[in-house]
Order: C-alpha cells, then sequence, then structure tokens
C-alpha cells in the first residue's frame, strides 16, 4: 500500500449525495482481471455528460474529491477505489461514507476523510468559486487546511499509523500465524469444511 | 451486561485482541466468485502464499454466466476470461469450485444456504455486498473488498473493529400479500440508506420470526442497502428444520449438540443495543421504489413524490435528481408507471418459494403484451425442484422466458440487460443508475408484484388483478 502523510492538492466538488459504487465504476468494468486501467471506468456514466464536473477543464488534475453524504454505499467492489486512485485521487471527503468502500479505501492508501456536512459544503463552494484553491490534508496531525480554515477530522490511531507507515495488512496479521493456529486446533468440531 | 446475538458470534472468533489494535477475527467460510477474486489470487501468487483453508473456502461462477444455452462458449471475450481465470486458479490452490453447469452452481449465497454450510453461529465473508444473506441463519456475515478476499485467502482471519449494534423489531403480523421484500423496503425507506451505518442490524419481533428461512434471507440480504455491513435473525425452529439433512449439515449426535449450541445464541433479555428502531408490520402494503437508491420508495397505492414538499435540502436534491433520471413526474400514482421489463430472480429473491409466488400469480394469466419477463433462478438446484413441481411450465404458458441460474439483470453483467430508457419492475436488490445496464430505470418489487405487473404491464399487486 501506498504510505499517506499529507497530501496537498487542488479539490472537485461532487454535489451529490448516495454515490454508490456502481456509479464509481459501473459494473461493465468490473470484468478485468488485472488491477490496472480502470481510471477510464471512474463515473464512466456520469462522464457522456459534457457538463459533468469531471469534464470541466479547470479541474485537471485535482486529487481530493469532496463530495455528498453517503458517499461509496452499495456494492463490495473495491474496483471504486483503484478507479479514484487511478484517475489520480488521493483524498475523499464527505459527510458519511460506505462502510466496505471506507474499509477498502483504508486497505489501498486512498484517505476517506469525514467532515460535517457545513464544512464539506463550504469546501465545495469554494472550490467551485475557485478551482486553484489548494487544500491540504494532513494525516499526522488530523486536519484539513483550506485557506483560512483548519478543520480537524477523527480516524482511529490504528488505521492512521498503517496509513502513514503504508503497512500491508496480510503481513502485520501473518506476525500473528501463531495465534491463528492455536485457534484453528480449538475450533468445534462441527463446524462445517466445503471438503 | 447481556450480549447480543451479534456480539456472541464475535466474540467466539476473537483470534486475538490488543489494545489499540483492531480485533483480529477468524472466518468459518470464506465464498468466492469470478468478479472479486481474480486480483486476490494475483497478490497470493506475487506474495508466494497459498491459501490458508481451501477447505473452508468455496467458489461459484455467478456474475457474469449467461442464462441461455450453457453449453456454448460465453459469447463476451472479457467475461469469458474471467470465469476461465476463476477455473485456474481455483484449480492451483485447490478450492472446490461449482462451475457453469455444474449441478451446485448458482448465485454466491444462494449455495450456501442450500449446501447446509451457512449455519448459525458461524463467520461468513465473501468479496459480495449481499453476504448480508447469510445472517439469515444467525451468522455473522458481510461483505468485503478484494484487498480482504486476499487476507482470508492467504490468513482465514480479517482485522476487525466491533460494529456497533443495532435492533429492527418488527411487532405485529404482516397484513396477507405483503411479503418479506416489501417489509425490507419499508425498512430502508424508514432508516435510510445510510441508517445503519456502523452497525449491525438484528431484526426481531413477530413478524421476523413468523418469516420463513427464505423470507429472512430477503430480509438480510437487503441490510446492506439500509447500511449496515451484516444484518442477522437468532436462529430458531425455522432454522434447524430448514438446515437438518443438508449435504454439510451436522448428523446424528453432532446435530443434537449444534442445535444446543444454536439456541444459545439468542440476544440475552438484559442486553442493550446502541440504536433501536420499531416498525409495526400490520400497517405495511406491497411496497415499491419510484427513485434511484432503495431508500426512495413507497406503499404501491402512494403516488411519486414531490420533490418541492421534501424538507431536507440533501434529499431534495437527491428526489429530483431520481425523478429526472426515473423519466417521473411527481403526483403519477405509482400504479400508473408502465414497465417494459420484469425481472425475478437474485440472490434477493431467486429462491424456490419466489418462484413459486411467482408461478401462483401467473397461473392461467398472460404476460402483457410488449412486456418481456425473465425469471431466472438462482441455482441449478432451484430451477430443478422448480421444475420438479412444474412452475416452469406455468411460467413458460404465461409468456414469460424460463431461464438458467446465475446473477443475470440484477447487474447486467451477462447479456441480460435493460437498454437506455428502457423500465423495469425488478426482484433484485439495487435501484441505481444504470444498475440493469446503461440507462435502464429499475423500480425494486416483491416477487408477487413482479408478477402481477407483468400481467398488467404497469406496476400491480396481486390483489389489484
Amino acid at each position: 500500500m501506498e504510505a499517506f502523510t499529507t497530501h496537498t492538492g487542488r479539490a472537485v466538488p461532487l454535489r451529490r449525495s448516495n454515490v454508490d459504487t456502481d456509479q464509481i465504476i459501473p459494473a461493465v468494468w468490473l470484468k478485468q482481471v488485472s488491477r490496472t486501467g480502470f481510471e477510464k471506468g471512474l463515473f464512466s456514466a456520469w462522464r457522456e455528460d459534457p457538463a459533468f464536473v469531471l469534464n470541466q477543464p479547470q479541474y485537471d488534475g485535482a486529487t481530493i474529491l469532496v463530495a455528498g453524504t453517503d458517499f461509496g454505499t452499495g456494492s463490495s467492489r473495491e474496483h471504486a477505489v483503484w478507479a479514484l486512485q487511478q484517475y489520480g485521487f488521493r483524498v475523499v471527503i464527505a459527510p458519511r461514507f460506505g462502510d466496505i468502500f471506507r474499509n477498502n479505501s483504508t486497505k489501498m492508501g486512498l484517505l476517506p476523510v469525514v467532515l460535517p456536512t457545513e464544512t464539506v459544503e463550504e469546501l465545495q463552494s469554494r472550490a467551485e468559486q475557485d478551482p486553484k484553491a489548494e487544500i491540504t490534508v494532513d494525516l499526522e496531525r488530523r486536519e484539513v487546511r483550506a485557506g483560512d480554515l483548519t478543520v480537524p477530522f477523527e480516524i482511529d490511531d490504528y488505521t492512521r499509523w498503517r496509513l502513514l507507515e503504508g503497512l500491508d495488512d496480510i503481513g502485520l496479521t501473518l506476525r500473528h500465524a501463531d495465534d491463528i493456529a492455536r485457534f484453528e486446533e480449538s475450533r468445534s468440531p462441527l463446524l462445517p469444511t466445503t471438503a | 451486561m447481556g450480549r447480543t446475538l451479534a456480539d456472541k458470534v464475535y466474540d467466539a472468533h476473537v483470534v486475538r485482541r490488543a489494545d489499540g489494535e483492531p480485533d483480529l477475527l477468524y472466518i468459518d467460510l470464506h465464498l468466492v466468485h469470478e468478479v472479486t477474486s481474480p486480483q486476490a489470487f494475483d497478490g497470493l501468487r506475487l506474495a508466494d502464499r497459498k491459501v490458508r483453508r481451501p477447505d473452508l473456502t468455496i467458489a461459484t461462477e455467478d456474475h457474469n454466466v449467461p442464462t441461455t444455452d450453457l453449453l456454448a462458449p460465453i459469447a463476451d471475450p472479457v467475461s469469458r476470461t474471467q470465469v476461465e481465470t476463476l477455473r485456474k486458479n481455483c484449480a492451483e490452490f485447490g478450492v472446490r469450485l461449482h462451475p457453469m453447469g455444474d449441478a451446485g452452481q448458482g448465485i454466491v449465497h444462494v449455495i450456501g444456504p442450500q449446501l447446509g454450510l451457512t449455519q448459525p453461529g458461524m463467520t461468513v465473508v465473501c468479496g459480495d455486498s449481499h453476504t448480508s444473506t447469510h445472517g439469515a441463519f444467525g451468522a455473522l456475515a458481510h461483505g468485503i473488498g478484494t484487498s480482504e478476499v486476499e487476507h482470508v485467502l492467504a490468513t482465514q482471519t480479517l482485522p476487525q473493529v466491533k460494529p456497533k449494534m443495532m435492533a429492527v423489531t418488527v411487532n405485529g403480523a404482516l397484513p396477507a400479500g405483503v411479503t418479506a421484500k416489501d417489509l425490507i423496503l419499508a425498512i430502508i425507506a424508514e432508516i435510510g440508506t445510510g441508517g445503519g451505518q456502523g452497525h449491525i442490524i438484528e431484526y426481531r419481533g413477530e413478524a421476523i420470526r413468523s418469516l420463513s428461512m427464505e423470507g429472512r434471507m430477503t430480509v438480510c440480504n437487503m441490510s446492506i442497502e439500509a447500511g449496515a455491513r451484516a444484518g442477522l435473525i437468532a436462529p430458531d425452529e425455522t432454522t434447524f428444520a430448514y438446515l437438518k439433512g443438508r449435504p454439510h449439515a451436522p448428523q446424528g449426535a453432532a446435530w443434537d449438540e449444534a442445535v444446543a449450541y444454536w439456541k444459545s445464541l439468542a440476544t440475552d433479555e438484559d442486553a442493550v443495543f446502541d440504536k433501536e428502531v420499531v416498525i409495526d408490520a400490520s400497517t405495511l402494503t406491497p411496497f415499491v421504489t419510484w427513485g434511484t437508491n432503495p431508500g426512495q420508495g413507497l406503499p404501491l397505492g402512494a403516488s411519486v413524490p414531490d420533490p418541492a414538499a421534501i424538507e431536507d435540502a440533501v434529499e431534495r436534491q437527491a428526489a429530483e435528481r431520481a425523478l429526472e433520471y426515473m423519466g417521473l413526474t411527481a403526483g403519477t400514482p405509482l400504479r400508473d408507471i408502465a414497465v417494459d421489463t420484469v425481472f425475478v430472480g437474485s440472490c434477493t429473491n431467486g429462491r424456490i418459494e419466489d418462484l413459486r409466488a411467482v408461478a401462483d400469480v401467473l397461473n392461467g394469466r398472460r404476460v402483457a403484451d410488449g412486456v418481456r419477463m425473465l425469471v431466472v433462478p438462482g441455482s441449478m438446484e432451484v430451477k430443478k425442484q422448480a421444475e420438479a413441481e412444474g412452475l416452469h411450465e406455468v411460467i413458460a404458458a404465461s409468456g414469460a422466458q424460463w431461464r438458467e441460474a446465475g446473477c443475470s439483470m440484477c447487474l447486467a453483467m451477462n447479456p441480460d440487460k435493460l437498454t437506455p430508457g428502457e423500465r423495469s419492475a425488478s426482484t433484485s436488490n439495487r435501484n441505481f443508475e444504470g444498475r440493469q445496464g446503461p440507462g435502464g430505470r429499475t423500480h425494486l418489487v416483491s416477487p408477487a408484484v413482479a408478477a402481477a405487473t407483468a400481467v398488467t404491464g404497469r406496476l400491480t399487486a396481486p390483489a389489484d388483478l
């Protein structure tokens, strides 16, 4: 996983709520068996509309997506995270996230930042008024800075540490392989196997 | 203090607990399908890792499979490659696979319960958000992404932070003609698509106890549509009767021992939930969605809502956008909405009782002219049983198409899809924009409403016929 410490970039305001993962990446893109090339599928149905925010040249190269509440609901497809990252996003800011999407993001190093609705709307307005304005998302200090605005965000210590270090979960878990083996010895023999 | 059902299942699976770290949770059953697994198997290969417990892992082909002509190769080369990749991965890593055409093939959430692999008190995961289905048995079951699929393949565990607990208590009895699907759509409309976020939902109360196992699976299936990764129901005599005699269920003395344990899992009287929602079942009627998220639903007798009347600004904008996408006008009675296609199937409503409900309505009736109706069994086993009961003949005689098993038009990864602007009544779980095909418009309904809608060509309940 790519480590995340502090990121400064320009923001894209996505003024929609309930952006489900089917919108982030439609199912037709899920047939790929590789991990790359998903940027082309990002919001592919919405990008057919020339007025869609990602089609507006002033937001080219922006790296922070500022979206409405319940971002990333629905399907568990991690492809949604891959598509956002491969398109160039490092952070998504929203008032609330779908649980599976948020979890998938932290496994991949895409930072989901929860901020109050009013703050999210303020950041969206600023990005609309001045698309060149930069936002800094500081994971070490757990704060978002935008011009005169500094707002704290919450993230649990463990996830923050993993992201700061760019650590791979499987490697961390395998340090406890003995615990897993011990647990397996104690499992009920009544439990089914697929064999 | 007492513990909830979910607390008990969770606590029994903690491999390791340490301050400042997530718990490491053991996974009893890992279900795998072709869409969310290829990159996970690649990850194992890159790190030179094995599947730790192939004997707790099972795979099926469901999302991409065509529902016609199983003997022909899959025409779409990308879909074909994905299915072939699963076959190669399962062979290489020693995972049991039910491929297309196999008698055990079907939608991943239909075959687990069907085989008796899903049992009370287990932890179940799958790279699919509708894994919550298995909670109907009193299992702790949730969807995961591909990174976590790889993690479970490699370690048979997942790092987890215990979610909060939410009770959805449904008192009273469902009126005649009101089904589990109507109930869960009403629950989602009540609590919203984010209402269960961060929580495990336990469904309780008289109306839940009265549901069959298949009805309970329909309810738990859509927990994710209310934002909850998992939803579950305490195991009881209905659960035990469903499980008994299934291929992987315990037998003889082991059965009695298992049942005694399963009975101990029910939520303690003095357990406290972080949140509770109470619903009166007796007031419910058939429920359908009008918008583009599953929370945008209303009783069939209602009309398309007027966004201007919605106070909350976020919900008002969402409703405006949904009506535009759906091509609907505020104030139109839902019963006046004409559909082009009716889809029966999916992990929500592709089981034998669903097909019986459909055949019951279609018996002696015809699908309306100009309406296409697809009936897609959730598994080959469901298909076989339906055919043994003669349901396929009733369905075909009505003019509906009787298909092979798979996910089909629920998410349109196979050739079954809507064309732009086409409108469906669908027994599936998501009415998202483009879910059933780019530009397609979806109304979520119960199997009985789907069948009645096919007969009239407009959103209709069987009682209206």
